[in-house]
């Protein structure tokens, strides 16, 4: 069969190919430039000279960065976000997804319903926020972890998993002694390390790259994530230099180049570990499409 | 309640106590909000409350219809955003898996497809960044390179003409790998002994493509599809808050930023509130329609 490959076949092939790169330089490219123009002079990035190499490499808009103290505790911030809420929400899903797994539950179709129609029934951002403001929660770290507990997809993905574990565990733990919340923390969370890799996974990536309940629930800057100030350098331009108000024109023009070194110092740690984790992300996905 | 139901309470007993903290979230976080809907039928005021506001019923929803100059732009923006959405970025991803999966040496697949995976796991504050810096006409490189090839330099972000191509053109980058998950999951499920079949018969391989693995992965277009017409009336509205300014509001604005800047920055919280259950509302008709369309359509129905 290989030996009969027509010649329009092997056509398409380079084609294909060609455009394979083509693609993955558009994709590359933003990431590659940025990273670029983020050790360049600023000057030759400004002006244009820089397109993808780095040219007359400075590490001055990283000592920028660094120097910033906003920058150190609003990653602070995220970090505990992230590590908080990923462990809230492991936590609180698993104790809802562990007695909705069993058959036996009286009550469990209308428990169940009652997460589900949240899915097609929701307040909407206003009435949301009004709740969240007049439980006290505005300015505190709660706002921006409890709202977003429960994702009911990642709660169904976790009780089907749940469904599947083999009984006879639980029983052999419950003749041992254990209370129901010991067997769910000592058996059937260990026996689920996959789905709750996958479920956290998503959880942290998600509270790391968020910013909009941030933005409508914290107003002070000790408060802000990572996200927030990202947000408030790169895209509204008002960078610490600024604010310093000691800023003469190199500075100002500095921050051109300070753009891109914030990103990457936001960036990295995601487009480090990404290739690790991807596969479980594309097994939470194909969970979550099947069920879609 | 019968007995045996009392017997089974008591016996779940440690069960139930395990399901409250989940059970209050959504009570507090999803249900009490469906309720705060019902600020949208009064002039509600923090200090009063739900039980102490005054009751107008339909005044915010006729005066948005009425009142509101940009109503109807609104509407348009946030439909318009969303053909533009469905005629390309909803078809590429079905492109690039095809393409995938033509390619023969897996190792080169694997490196196109993580590479294609990685804007997906950038936050839309990055990517935001990433546009404005790129665009801008003074220091941005699109211009430097527009300049190179001799057109003048353009104002990307102060002309409403260029927000839609560069919503969605930074969307198609930021989903284009992502989306190829589904489609080629689904490839791999084709049966091979169909291409085998097919070469027996003489198909070349456009027409396997084309008749095997295409529609291989047509049940799960359908219904990406009929999902994505269920959501005609949302959109990315996070991303247009950090990407629009007031120049753009003509093409940029759509219903979500609008009740946002209504709602949280001027507090006008019935009106953007009433605004809010508009949408909303459409939303849930389309949604349930798009189920009923997927249901006759393919095999299985969206819940």
């Amino acid at each position: 069969m290989k030996i009969k490959t027509s010649m329009a076949s092997r056509v398409f092939d380079a084609f294909n190919v060609t455009l394979m790169l083509i693609l993955a330089a558009v994709m590359l490219y933003p990431i590659v430039y940025v990273a670029s123009a983020s050790i360049s002079n600023v000057g030759l990035v400004v002006n244009g000279t820089v397109k993808l190499w780095p040219r007359d490499l400075t590490f001055i808009a990283y000592e920028r960065v660094f120097a910033d103290p906003f920058i150190w505790l609003s990653y602070g911030n995220t970090i505990r976000y992230t590590v908080i809420q990923t462990a809230a929400t492991l936590l609180v899903t698993s104790m809802m997804a562990y007695p909705l797994a069993k058959r036996r539950l009286l009550g469990r179709r209308t428990i169940l319903l009652f997460a589900a129609a949240t899915m097609l029934f929701n307040g909407g951002l206003i009435p949301t926020f009004l709740v969240v403001k007049q439980l006290g929660l505005i300015d505190t770290i709660w706002a921006v972890i409890v709202p977003t507990l429960i994702n009911t997809w990642y709660l169904f993905i976790m009780r089907t998993f749940f469904e599947q574990l083999p009984e006879e565990l639980e029983e052999a733990a419950r003749i041992d002694g254990c209370g129901v919340m010991g067997t769910l923390l000592r058996i059937v969370m260990p026996l689920s390390k996959p789905v709750l890799m996958t479920i956290g996974l998503f959880t942290a990536v998600t509270q790391w790259n968020s910013f909009f309940d941030a933005l409508i629930y914290l107003n002070q800057k000790e408060l802000y994530p990572l996200q927030i100030h990202l947000r408030n350098i790169v895209i509204a331009g008002t960078a610490a230099a600024q604010s310093q108000g000691s800023a003469g024109d190199d500075e100002i023009m500095l921050l051109e180049t300070v753009k891109y070194s914030t990103i990457m110092v936001a960036a990295l740690p995601i487009l480090c570990v990404y290739p690790f984790i991807q596969k479980y992300f594309v097994q939470g996905t194909m969970i979550g499409g099947i069920k879609g | 309640m019968r007995k045996e139901h009392w017997r089974a309470l008591r016996r779940d007993q440690a069960l139930y106590w395990l399901m409250l903290p989940g059970i209050l979230f959504y009570i507090v976080f999803k249900y009490v909000p469906m309720y705060g809907v019902l600020i949208s039928f009064q002039n509600y005021s923090i200090g009063k409350g739900i039980w102490g506001s005054e009751w107008v019923g339909f005044k915010h929803f006729i005066d948005f219809f009425t009142r509101t100059p940009d109503a109807w732009q609104l509407i348009r923006n946030t439909l318009l955003l969303n053909v533009y959405e469905l005629l390309f970025a909803f078809p590429a991803p079905i492109l690039l898996a095809l393409l995938l999966n033509e390619l023969r040496v897996v190792l080169f697949r694997r490196f196109i497809q993580t590479v294609s995976y990685l804007p997906h796991f950038l936050s839309t504050v990055v990517i935001v960044g990433m546009v404005v810096n790129f665009l801008s006409p003074s220091s941005g490189i699109v211009n430097h390179v527009l300049v190179m090839l001799g057109i003048e330099p353009i104002m990307f972000m102060a002309e409403p003409g260029w927000f839609r191509t560069i919503y969605v053109a930074s969307e198609i980058w930021q989903t284009l790998g992502w989306g190829t998950i589904l489609y080629l999951a689904a490839i791999a499920g084709v049966d091979p002994t169909l291409y085998e079949a097919a070469r027996m018969d003489g198909a070349n391989r456009f027409q396997q493509i084309r008749h095997i693995t295409f529609v291989g992965m047509l049940p799960v277009v359908i219904i990406l599809l009929v999902l994505n017409l269920g959501k005609m009336m949302e959109i990315g509205y996070q991303k247009i808050i950090l990407l629009y300014n007031p120049t753009l509001y003509d093409t940029a604005d759509v219903i979500n930023t609008f009740v946002y800047r209504r709602g949280l920055i001027n507090a006008d919280f019935s009106f953007a509130a009433a605004v809010g259950l508009f949408q909303a509302v459409i939303g849930f008709v389309l949604v349930v329609a798009a189920n009923k369309l997927a249901r006759k359509t393919a095999h299985g129905s969206l819940w």
